[in-house]
């Protein structure tokens, strides 16, 4: 948080740099699962490896599979939505 | 203790030293920046201390304990999800349009009245709520509140718990359809940025079905560069006479469209426009909050609205009613929302990874909504007054020219010229601003100020206007549509308890014909509020908030009683006080509806009054036949009998509660009927 504010490499990768460029990484990627599962879209490939796991005679549905059967999910039944 | 406790202790004095500042200033404007930090102590410590206890001794979370992601994990519905990314996701659910419009109707009275109550209801009454039934229905595999109701208080109140969310849904549909049309009625530039907001949706459908399946970022950022387009061009389109009269409508023309459009809207598949549009207005919903904030924080705008109106004695022109129990109804979301029983019963608790982040997701989230609805009023009061109630009052009240408009708020003690309403207009961009009811024109207005002194200046204000009304309307329109999907849902349950065919979701008869009840049903309240001379915000926002906050007596009600079935009833009073606080609103609100002898607040004695003229054959302004006499007494006579609906949900609720909570407590045992906790993964 000392406000160098370019990236990493550019000091040769100090602790702390890499530590507040890996932090950022993190949040952006958080922030993008957040926006996806705000309209209905869980991570795609927890999925595959939770059947992969617990389900392996099962073929995962592709990605574009999986999407239309959580679009259809969360827009088909109505609700999830406030005022 | 000190290291513990100090940076809390020094926090209080912060928050005690801006709730001072706000509270003794006489004479001066406060800066908005005070109310900010007041409001943010208050959730910070709120948040620190009285959610831990209820975590910590009513609900006894157990970290260790496996909730319904972890035991039914299957990658779809029930995914264990870092808090978070389900914070965003639940916080994206319960905010909508409620509380961007009540804190703005609110401030007729003042904004201390409508803060005070913001920040007391959040802590004490919708942060509560949200957490308990995010709690109850995570301990029982994330089931519906409905079902929570029939499993814990009897099928009876369940089902009366549903007829009462379905009634809701109704209600709120129309209030919100409402706001779009009194936004978009006469005004050219944003009825073609809202009309172009389907076509784009439909490409971007097409994209994502067919094109890219899954490329939800890339597709919503192709959206909204299509979006500010059609507001570029929007301007265009108000400057060309040929095309301004296309997209010139009356709230009536409107009102026949919505309805239309509820009705085929919500029969299309749900790629083909609800869901592409709702990724537009979703993130362009989290968007303009986080750039509101954002906004206040740099421009640290004075609040010119006074602390304490005249109107606190229930005479104001917004909506009719008095400080109590009018206030406490007006502002529902923010507060206390009783639709986010429904959410907090819905897919967020099969997505909680461990129970010690319930109360982040539970009661913090509702906080973040409560700080929107803080910064609604704060916008809303940055506005000079006198504007505020010319944009606010209905047209019956201040006539529709400037010159009588500035008369008629002059003469209500907001002294203004008829040259600066015309100017004000002017700058957004709008042929007029008079009588601009339901609180979003005025909330873009107050955007447009704070976005353009920030970006762009003067000379952006007329965009930022017009973006601040489409970012509103897009997220109605989504609410509208889908709302009518759930509420054919509700019916066809209710339905089916009688006609157990109706039950089947994928048949397509029973579809259809609750459908069309659906919209028939909110499309009938639209029509009322629109034909309605005083602007029909006036009647259906406090329907809207009574029955918003009787679901949160119901909800509360519900958590009680499984407080009692825990036997931890040493601390039902966590959930006892504001559900008491609720049932006193409403009843007594709901009462005054009806019975009050003041024709503005009392349905019945507006229907006496009008029967009883046209028995002598008179015609009362405004209406100008027998037939819209008829029409008036009418609407007074259905909305009475809701109102009376709402009060016998509530009292019914309330009695089996009461029933419920003295039968747990003569057993000496648990009665609540949690999952086991060492139940066996599912799968």
């Amino acid at each position: 948080m000392d406000g160098t504010g370019s990236a990493p490499t550019a000091r040769g990768g100090g602790m702390m740099p890499k530590a507040l460029w890996h932090g950022l990484l993190t949040g952006l990627r958080m922030a993008r699962q957040s926006a996806r599962l705000m309209v209905g879209l869980p991570d795609y490939q927890a999925y595959v490896d939770h059947v992969r796991a617990h389900h392996p005679e099962r073929t995962p549905m592709t990605r574009a599979q999986f999407f239309r059967d959580r679009q259809q999910a969360r827009y088909g039944s109505g609700g999830g939505r406030c005022c | 203790m000190i290291r513990k406790h100090g940076p809390w202790i020094i926090l209080t004095i912060a928050g005690a030293l801006a709730f001072a500042v706000i509270a003794t200033a006489r004479g001066e404007h406060v800066n908005a920046l005070w109310v900010i930090v007041a409001a943010v102590a208050t959730y910070l410590i709120a948040y620190r201390y009285y959610s831990l206890y209820i975590a910590r001794t009513v609900m006894q979370l157990d970290p260790g304990r496996p909730t319904p992601a972890v035991r039914r994990n299957d990658g779809l519905d029930y995914v264990p999800t870092n808090r978070n990314v389900l914070f965003g996701h639940h916080f994206a659910a319960i905010a909508g349009a409620g509380p961007l419009v009540g804190p703005v109707l609110a401030a007729q009275m003042g904004y201390l009245p409508g803060l005070l109550w913001i920040l007391a209801g959040v802590v004490v009454a919708g942060a509560v709520q949200d957490f308990m039934v995010l709690f109850i229905s995570m301990r029982r595999d994330g089931r519906s509140l409905g079902e929570l109701i029939r499993s814990e208080m009897g099928p009876v109140p369940g089902t009366i718990a549903l007829f009462g969310a379905f009634m809701i849904m109704v209600i709120i549909l129309a209030v919100l359809a409402l706001i779009v049309v009194r936004a978009l009625a006469g005004s050219p530039w944003g009825l073609f940025t809202v009309a172009a907001t389907m076509p784009i949706a439909v490409l971007m459908g097409l994209y994502t079905r067919y094109l890219r399946p899954g490329a939800v970022g890339e597709v919503s950022v192709l959206g909204v560069i299509g979006l500010i387009a059609a507001i570029l061009y929007g301007q265009h389109v108000a400057q060309t006479p040929a095309l301004a009269a296309i997209f010139t409508l009356t709230p009536i023309q409107l009102c026949w469209l919505l309805i239309g459009y509820g009705a085929v809207a919500s029969v299309l598949p749900v790629w083909l426009l609800l869901a592409p549009r709702d990724y537009l207005s979703t993130f362009l919903k989290i968007g303009a909050i986080t750039a509101l904030a954002i906004g206040i924080a740099i421009m640290g705008p004075p609040l010119k609205m006074p602390a304490l109106s005249k109107f606190i004695d229930g005479s104001g022109p917004v909506w009719s009613g008095a400080l109590f129990p009018f206030l406490f109804i007006t502002i529902a979301c923010g507060a206390v929302s009783g639709f986010h029983a429904l959410i907090a019963s819905g897919t967020t608790p099969k997505l909680i990874a461990s129970e010690g982040d319930a109360r982040f997701i539970g009661y913090g989230g509702m906080l973040m909504e409560s700080f929107v609805a803080v910064m609604a009023l704060v916008a809303a009061s940055i506005l000079d007054p006198a504007i505020y109630f010319t944009m606010n009052s209905p047209a019956a009240l201040i006539g529709t020219t400037p010159q009588s408009a500035a008369a008629a708020v002059t003469a209500m003690g907001f002294p203004i010229q008829p040259g600066m309403i015309a100017e004000t207009a002017r700058q957004v961009g709008e042929a007029s601003i008079i009588s601009r009811t339901g609180g979003a024109p005025t909330l873009a207005v107050a955007m447009a100020q704070i976005f353009s002194h920030v970006i762009g200046g003067k000379a952006m204000m007329a965009f930022w206007y017009h973006f601040a009304i489409l970012f509103e309307a897009l997220f109605i329109l989504t609410a509208v549509d889908a709302g009518t999907r759930a509420g054919r849902f509700m019916l066809q349950d209710l339905i089916g308890l009688a006609v157990p065919r109706f039950r089947d979701p994928s048949a397509i008869g029973p579809g259809i014909v609750a459908t069309g009840l659906c919209v028939a049903a909110w499309g009938y309240f639209l029509h009322q509020g629109v034909t309605d001379p005083l602007g029909g915000v006036n009647t259906l926002w406090p329907l809207f908030g009574i029955s918003n906050q009787m679901l949160a007596a119901v909800a509360l009600t519900l958590a009680t009683v499984v407080i009692f079935r825990m036997k931890r009833q040493a601390h039902a009073w966590v959930t006892i006080v504001p559900a008491l606080w609720l049932v006193a609103c409403t009843v007594s609100a709901g009462l005054l509806k009806l019975f009050s002898a003041d024709p503005k607040v009392g349905f019945l004695s507006h229907a006496s009054r009008f029967s009883a003229a046209l028995a002598e054959g008179e015609v009362l302004a405004p209406a100008k036949t027998a037939g819209e006499m008829s029409r008036i007494i009418l609407n007074d006579r259905v909305d009475a009998a809701l109102c009376a609906l709402f009060i016998l949900v509530v009292v019914s609720i309330a009695t089996y509660g009461v029933r419920a909570c003295m039968a747990a407590a003569r057993t000496d045992k648990w009665t609540a009927r949690e999952v086991p906790p060492l139940l066996a993964a599912a799968e």
